[in-house]
């Protein structure tokens, strides 16, 4: 594992969760879903730290457990120095002002029935912040997030989906929180104001010195955001390495096929594609060995038997038995092609930058 | 500010648009009236025996009294005018029907809502005395009960609460469980707000809109279970009828002429139980997420 100094904000050890498949009247369990499988990272403070993975491969049950909004099967998570899931319902209550959420659906991650004024006082008065004051912070909140405070008054369903995220983000901000666990925050935006939310992210880690767990599954928006990468699949953190790393050198076959599945925006450009064969295997019954055994184009018998462990090279982690001979093959065209990728967005969030001035 | 309709505003607007419901609303409107001011607009007070007299016994609708007024929808056998009887039967219908609802939705919606809430155990539990409950006929519950209570309003609230509280529960918990999985009661859990207040506060609101269709039609259905009870004995003491004992009282009649005791009671449990049906349609789709723009 990759240590980095001391005052770590986050620190993961050994994390698992499994979810009981009950069947039959009795509810006997009959097995379990691995949704996460033994992961282990650090966050420092004031960096972001991205888990990149497919649908389903425990990233955002990662997110929930980080906050303890479900308990883990096993592991430990220190949060400031605090075991989190030692802490009892009161000590738990006062930790949770420090770490909050974003979500990825802007229509459902508010109460269609409490005005943006209710929504924003409510985590005021709960922790008695800004008593007396609660509107003027609220106004603030808003101008945070580049809102007005004439919004105040309104419902979630008079705001676009963009202005929803960044209600849900004051929100999450009304309690000065130091962790915030970003859930694909930008995944159900269009890319232009993707662009925006993300911008308004990355201000707001400067401003108020904020860290963040940013899952997602677009590395275009990754590359942008993030400190370090940590690739999952199938529960398991295959790849953790620094961004520019990661971007340059990838190692597992999996993080360079994901690499190479992002769309170039050149016509006629041409690159190798790595395309994975079939679907993820189900996580009640993951294949023996490596995880990713199944869709590898580099899989051999060692594979199926042994579990590679994710084992640290010069600051970059990769759970895979043949990572060097890998890496000695030609399939090198996806990074070349993820800077122009960088660029469109870089150009893209200039522009809305001079149109939407933040604070 | 900006102009924007509120809510409710726009509920009020997508009721007006169909004239059928309109007229239900109105008709009910009526009828409410009438059941609140019943002592002070009935020609007579049908529960003072002092004011009745045997022969006036099943005078056919528009006799004249000989206290000088007209009973025009007759008099049943025991010289009752039958107006004032419908206007107080409807009364204690009405109320009847309103009190066992707002009781039984208490209840039920309580029980649904810690069901939905907490799951587990709980959740088993509580649905499983609900589908016990549903899968006897709601008759037959409620006439065992009142067999063993005995008779009186109380009872028969009682009786009508016990039939109708599962459908309540039932109805919040498949809301809430909608609702439970949108991420902003995850938000609020991670705000480590009280679990009361998240259900009250977050929950309960964002369930109610199916819940008030099944109340209004749930009133429809007290109303004429208690009507049912009554005619078969088992509801109130036949000195303060509901409709349904009005219509008993005359039933023996209908066929040797004298259709009035029976006939119009029924025409007013009919028009009562039609307006409230008609508003419950509409206030469904009004309140349809589905329907809305």
């Amino acid at each position: 594992m990759i240590q980095s100094a001391d005052g770590a904000l986050l620190r993961v050890e050994d994390l698992v969760k499994h979810f009981p498949v009950k069947k039959g009247l009795f509810g006997r369990s009959t097995g379990a879903v691995q949704a996460v499988d033994g992961i282990s990272f650090e966050l420092a403070r004031g960096e972001t730290l991205a888990l990149v993975g497919e649908s389903g491969c425990g990233k955002s049950t990662t997110g929930r457990l980080l906050l303890r909004l479900i308990e883990p099967t096993s592991g430990k998570v220190w949060f400031d120095g605090q075991e989190l899931f030692a802490l009892d319902a009161q000590a738990l209550r006062a930790q949770r002002r420090s770490m909050q959420i974003i979500f990825q659906d802007p229509y459902g991650s508010l109460n269609p029935r409490m005005t943006v004024e209710q929504t924003l006082a409510e985590p005021l008065a709960l922790y008695g912040l800004a008593a007396g004051r609660q509107k003027e912070r609220g106004a603030e909140l808003l101008g945070l997030v580049g809102l007005s405070a004439q919004h105040a008054q309104r419902y979630p369903h008079e705001f676009s989906g963009g202005q929803r995220q960044r209600i849900g983000i004051a929100r999450a901000l009304a309690v000065e929180p130091r962790l915030i666990v970003c859930d694909e925050p930008v995944s159900a935006l269009d890319v232009s104001i993707q662009a925006q939310v993300i911008n308004l992210l990355m201000d707001l880690q400067r401003r108020l010195e904020l860290s963040y767990v940013f899952i997602a599954h677009d590395l275009a928006v990754v590359k942008h955001i993030a400190t370090r990468v940590a690739v999952m699949y199938l529960g398991r953190i295959v790849e953790y390495a620094g961004k520019r790393e990661l971007f340059a050198r990838p190692r597992h076959p999996y993080t360079r096929a994901l690499l190479s599945a992002i769309p170039v925006p050149r016509p006629g450009a041409r690159r190798q594609r790595i395309i994975l064969q079939g679907d993820v295997p189900s996580p009640i019954d993951p294949p023996s060995g490596c995880r990713f055994r199944t869709r590898c184009p580099y899989a051999q018998a060692r594979c199926r038997v042994e579990d590679p462990p994710l084992i640290a090279d010069d600051e970059h982690a990769v759970a895979c038995h043949f990572w060097r001979d890998i890496a000695a093959s030609p399939i090198d065209a996806p990074l070349a092609e993820a800077a122009t990728i960088d660029l469109r967005l870089a150009r893209l969030q200039e522009a809305f930058r001079e149109r939407t001035p933040i604070g | 500010m900006a102009n924007e309709e509120t809510p409710f505003q726009r509920i009020v607007g997508d009721f007006v648009a169909d004239p059928v419901a309109v007229f239900g609303l109105v008709l009910l409107t009526i009828i409410m009236l009438i059941a609140i001011f019943a002592p002070l607009i009935s020609p007579q007070n049908p529960y003072d025996l002092a004011q009745l007299d045997v022969m006036d016994s099943r005078l056919p609708p528009g006799t004249s009294s000989p206290t000088g007024g007209t009973f025009w929808l007759g008099t049943d056998d025991q010289g009752r005018d039958m107006l004032s009887a419908i206007f107080y039967g409807l009364r204690i219908s009405l109320s009847v029907g309103v009190i066992a609802t707002v009781i039984a939705l208490a209840i039920g919606l309580a029980l649904g809502l810690v069901a939905a809430y907490f799951g587990g155990r709980t959740e088993t539990i509580i649905m499983r005395i609900a589908d016990i409950q549903l899968s006897f006929p709601a008759i037959l519950i409620a006439l065992i009960l009142l067999a063993v209570l005995g008779q009186g309003m109380f009872k028969i609230i009682a009786a009508l609460v016990t039939v109708q509280w599962a459908y309540y529960a039932r109805t919040v918990r498949s809301a809430a469980l909608v609702e439970k999985r949108k991420e902003y009661i995850e938000a609020a859990r991670c705000l480590a707000l009280a679990p009361p207040r998240i259900v009250f506060r977050h929950l309960l609101p964002n369930c109610l809109p199916p819940l008030i269709v099944v109340a209004t039609v749930q009133v429809a259905a007290a109303i004429a279970l208690e009507a049912t009870l009554s005619f078969l004995g088992l509801g109130l003491p036949i000195t303060e009828p509901s409709l349904g004992l009005l219509i008993a009282n005359g039933y023996q009649y209908l066929l040797s002429g004298k259709y009035w005791i029976s006939f119009f009671p029924g025409v007013a449990l009919l028009l009562t139980i039609v307006s409230i049906n008609l508003v419950a349609d509409q206030m469904r789709d009004v309140l349809n997420p589905r329907l809305q723009r």
